[in-house]
């Protein structure tokens, strides 16, 4: 029978050390976890960027709903334990649940320091804890001015840097002279202060804060000198505190944390502390990497393996506020025993220090350049000498030599300090699984996964790795000259800032060329389709002619017209019709083109209006960034190989997607049987009958880039055919770029990626219904122009047709 | 030097060119975003194609046939292409357009 293993607390150190235990033993227990936030597990460590508005809430989620489900986890969210009874071995929640244990885990963390002063409750004043916290000040911010933040600290600078990027005045007091005293020597915290100055935060130093003040909410703080300002918001970010309460109403022994051994056993058997919660040796940690250890070593304990025990750790420090580079590692302060390095160069606002003691390395503080932070981290961890130490630390940085920092790092040398990966373990992931980008490296070994500060380093080792490859995937692709940005990014805005119109998309995301120029006009014309189906109205202006005039220029400034063959079926009645009207208007040209419809050659611009009228036959779209064609073979009715009818499922494809605008033309054909008369292996969609079903084939392309089409799928039924291509071209017109071919396409996203998104039943409907929304909105083009006189006028009509007479 | 009436300000739409034939000659008319009229020969340099139905941007034409790029101020085709095509002057009086041949 499995034992059962029960965690208090849900939080960054409690659930990395199940996942360890996963990783040791994924069969030994049955487990229940229990979080009084309702949320799965999340980075902490990243509130403040979501505060400063560079991720959002979804993306630090670290355990989704889904991971507890997968493990066997019982997750109870918003729910807390009240009540540990470990005669019994059980524990009783709020909600009156009792849950027995074999083991348990105290993961409890810690709460936000709330100072005891005047006025700390009153509404507007708030910590910086948690997502809650998060929200509200983002709410705050959009009604309110004047922040104060009480604490110079990380989180408070975070947190301040947060609330200047939402627009408000931030005041930071300090009760010390200098910030983040527990980091930062006098040196680096006045060029820290300097920097954030020239950011917009204000300091109040050696100001220790005596009442927040306010007529039902808070108003402002009022300061022990007799001093005060004026606040609408704030934000207590003073420290923190172990959570300890339910240990000690449990008789586990406490001291500021709850006391743990180096195996991480509290005084009473069976139950563990594990994360800010708990003291070791003295110490409670709030950084992130130490936990981390900790979890590691309990993973063993509980497993029944005990290895080597946790000894303690040296921490390192990183701000994460945009444009500061901070780092300090060990014991940095100078002391009594220790000497010193530095270098102070003030222009440039570089320092750097190294702390020696007994000739070993036991401290660093970088301020302006952190590239060697992680090095010099690694000997401190290992103790190195003070001869290891190279004096081309304290050369001016060299972009040059940039580069080979990685490449000088030894492969035990750590990169991601808050998962202990290693450069070695790195290398070793991007060379066996191929990895190419900094988020692959990420989610395959975990490294940049928690804090994120060592994002540039795993950048470096990958060109490190790849060479000239990497820039390939780093380099970013703009939508045209006009512009800085990535069509995702482009995107992004579009939908965040609400932007309707060509022009306005343009003026506000600062385009270099204040109309734009024909690759991003006709693109952003697109994307604005695609997003606001039915809401948008294509500018004719930005559209490139064939599309702008609904048929094919020629060479000759003449056009092509070919009208809709639904399946290539045509019949006499319509064979006549178009026989009419090419005498009529002097078509030079009949053709029969590749997709099996009738092309009308050499009609002019004038006389395409009367062309389509008297055809009286819905445009086949042969211009269009749409579905051109379906493509079919005869099929079963008549072929004595067909096995489908090809012929009755290329019309039904036809006619359900017809007029269905996409990033660039999109073929498809049906084929009845292997045989491909249809030549479906080269289409963007390409069906092939086989007995009792149909294979789809995608991206698939017979232009200047060959390609042969992937098997995405074989069904059953015509229903799943068109179900499946549908969401196939919906996905496609939401991802692709503008004049990204599928062929292309499928290679950039790959296969495995597409088939994971379609064959998830909810992400299918939901594009099956963006997709209907998109059709259901569709005009034919022909009719439309044949029934207005205004749109013939301005598209079609030249304006003079005159003999040169002069004019006086 | 001849002046030709060639039609009114109203008949032009901002940034979608119009081809004017005045006699074997075919110009190709725009007014832009910034209500400057120009009118220019209806042949790109390159292949001859079409410049009336091109996208128009500022004070520049892309040829619809294959994305030459040309000044509509003095007919230059931008690098990294070569060539010019003819300029004409064009007034506004009362609303009415013409061009001097």
């Amino acid at each position: 029978m499995k034992r059962k293993l029960v965690m208090v607390g849900n939080g960054m150190a409690g659930v990395r050390c199940v996942e360890e235990i996963l990783k040791l033993d994924r069969e030994a227990f049955e487990m229940t976890i229990f979080g009084s936030e309702p949320h799965p597990n999340y980075n902490r460590i990243l509130l403040s960027t979501v505060l400063q508005g560079n991720t959002s809430i979804e993306e630090i989620t670290l355990n989704s709903w889904e991971w507890y489900k997968q493990n066997g986890i019982r997750l109870f969210a918003g729910e807390t334990v009240t009540d540990i009874d470990h005669e019994r071995r059980l524990v009783r929640t709020d909600r009156g649940r009792t849950v027995e244990y074999d083991e348990l885990i105290l993961a409890t963390g810690s709460n936000p320091f709330i100072l005891p002063i005047p006025g700390a409750d009153l509404p507007g004043v708030t910590a910086f804890r948690d997502i809650k916290d998060c929200e509200r000040m983002i709410e705050y911010a959009k009604t309110y001015k004047k922040a104060a933040v009480i604490g110079g600290g990380l989180l408070g600078l975070e947190a301040a840097r947060g609330l200047l990027n939402l627009g408000m005045e931030v005041d930071v007091i300090h009760i010390f002279d200098y910030l983040m005293e527990r980091q930062l020597d006098p040196t680096a915290s006045k060029l820290l202060q300097r920097e954030l100055e020239k950011q917009g935060m204000n300091f109040l130093l050696c100001k220790e804060t005596a009442e927040l003040f306010g007529n039902g909410r808070v108003e402002g703080v009022r300061f022990k000198d007799g001093t005060e300002i004026a606040a609408d918001l704030v934000v207590m970010a003073v420290g923190i505190r172990p959570n300890v309460d339910l240990a000690r109403k449990s008789g586990i022994a406490v001291n500021r944390g709850i006391v743990v051994n180096d195996y991480l056993e509290t005084s009473v058997p069976h139950i563990y502390a594990v994360g800010e919660c708990a003291e070791h040796r003295g110490v409670v940690y709030g950084l992130v990497a130490p936990l981390y250890e900790q979890g590691k070593v309990l993973a063993q304990v509980i497993c029944g393996r005990k290895g080597r025990p946790y000894e303690g750790s040296v921490v390192s420090t990183q701000l994460k506020v945009s444009g500061v580079d901070v780092f300090s590692a060990g014991e940095f302060m100078d002391g009594e025993g220790t000497e010193s390095i530095k270098l102070y160069d003030e222009a440039r606002g570089m320092y750097k220090k190294v702390v020696v003691r007994e000739g070993k390395i036991v401290g660093a503080v970088l301020f302006g350049d952190t590239s060697e932070g992680r090095k010099l981290f690694d000997m401190i961890h290992r103790g190195d000498s003070l001869e290891s130490l190279s004096l081309s630390l304290f050369a001016p940085i060299s972009t040059e030599g940039k580069g080979s920092l990685v490449g000088a790092m030894a492969d035990t040398d750590v990169v991601c300090g808050c998962n202990g990966v290693t450069k070695g373990a790195i290398c070793q992931a991007i060379a066996e699984h191929g990895l190419k980008t900094v988020a692959e490296v990420r989610d395959c070994t975990n490294a940049s996964r928690s804090c994120g500060g060592c994002k540039g380093l795993v950048a470096e080792l990958l060109e490190y790795m790849l060479g000239a490859e990497a820039s390939r995937y780093a380099t970013k692709e703009t939508v045209c000259s006009c512009t800085d940005l990535s069509r995702d990014e482009v995107i992004e805005a579009i939908k965040e800032k609400r932007l309707t119109t060509v022009r306005e998309v343009m003026y506000v995301l600062g385009w270099k060329n204040e109309e734009g120029c024909s690759k991003c006009r006709p693109a952003l014309n697109y994307y604005l389709g695609m997003l606001y189906p039915g809401e948008y109205d294509e500018e004719a202006e930005s559209l490139f002619v064939n599309e702008r005039l609904h048929a094919n220029i020629q060479a000759d400034g003449t056009y092509s017209v070919v009208p809709r063959m639904y399946g290539g079926v045509t019949t006499a009645e319509q064979l006549r019709k178009i026989a009419d009207v090419a005498e009529k208007y002097n078509v030079p040209m009949i053709k029969l083109t590749g997709g099996q419809r009738i092309d009308l050659l050499g009609v002019k611009k004038e006389d395409l209006p009367h062309v389509w009228a008297e055809l009286g036959m819905p445009s086949g779209y042969a211009y269009a960034k749409a579905l051109r064609t379906v493509k079919t073979c005869v099929g079963k009715q008549f072929c004595r190989f067909g096995t489908q009818d090809s012929t009755g499922l290329g019309i039904r494809m036809e006619q359900t997607f017809e007029r269905l605008k996409t990033p660039h033309k999109v073929k498809m054909a049906v084929s009845a049987c292997p045989r491909n008369c249809a030549e479906s292996g080269i289409k963007d969609v390409g069906i092939v009958g086989v007995e009792g079903g149909w294979e789809i084939y995608v991206g698939g392309n017979g232009g200047t880039h060959l390609r042969a089409a992937d098997l995405l799928c074989t069904v059953k039924t015509e229903e799943e055919v068109i179900e499946m291509t549908g969401a196939f071209l919906q996905y496609y017109r939401e991802s692709a770029h503008y004049l990204e071919r599928t062929s292309k396409w499928v290679e950039r996203v790959g296969l495995e990626h597409i088939r994971e998104v379609l064959f998830d039943v909810e992400t299918r409907r939901g594009l099956l219904e963006r997709l209907h929304q998109a059709l259901a909105t569709t005009k034919d083009p022909w009719r439309e122009i044949v029934e207005s006189e205004k749109l013939q006028q301005t598209l079609f009509r030249d304006i003079a047709k005159k003999e040169p007479v002069p004019v006086e | 030097m001849a002046k030709v009436e060639i039609g009114r300000m109203d008949q032009l739409p901002k940034r979608l060119g119009k081809c004017v034939r005045i006699g074997a000659l075919e110009l190709a008319l725009f007014r832009t975003g910034e209500d400057r009229v120009y009118a220019v020969e209806n042949r790109c340099p390159h292949k001859g194609g079409d410049l009336s139905q091109g996208i128009v941007s500022g004070e520049f034409v892309f040829c619809p046939l294959h994305d030459w790029k040309i000044c509509l101020k003095d007919g230059q085709a931008q690098a990294p292409d070569e060539g010019c095509v003819k300029t004409y002057r064009v007034t506004v009086e009362d609303g009415h357009l013409y061009v001097e041949l």
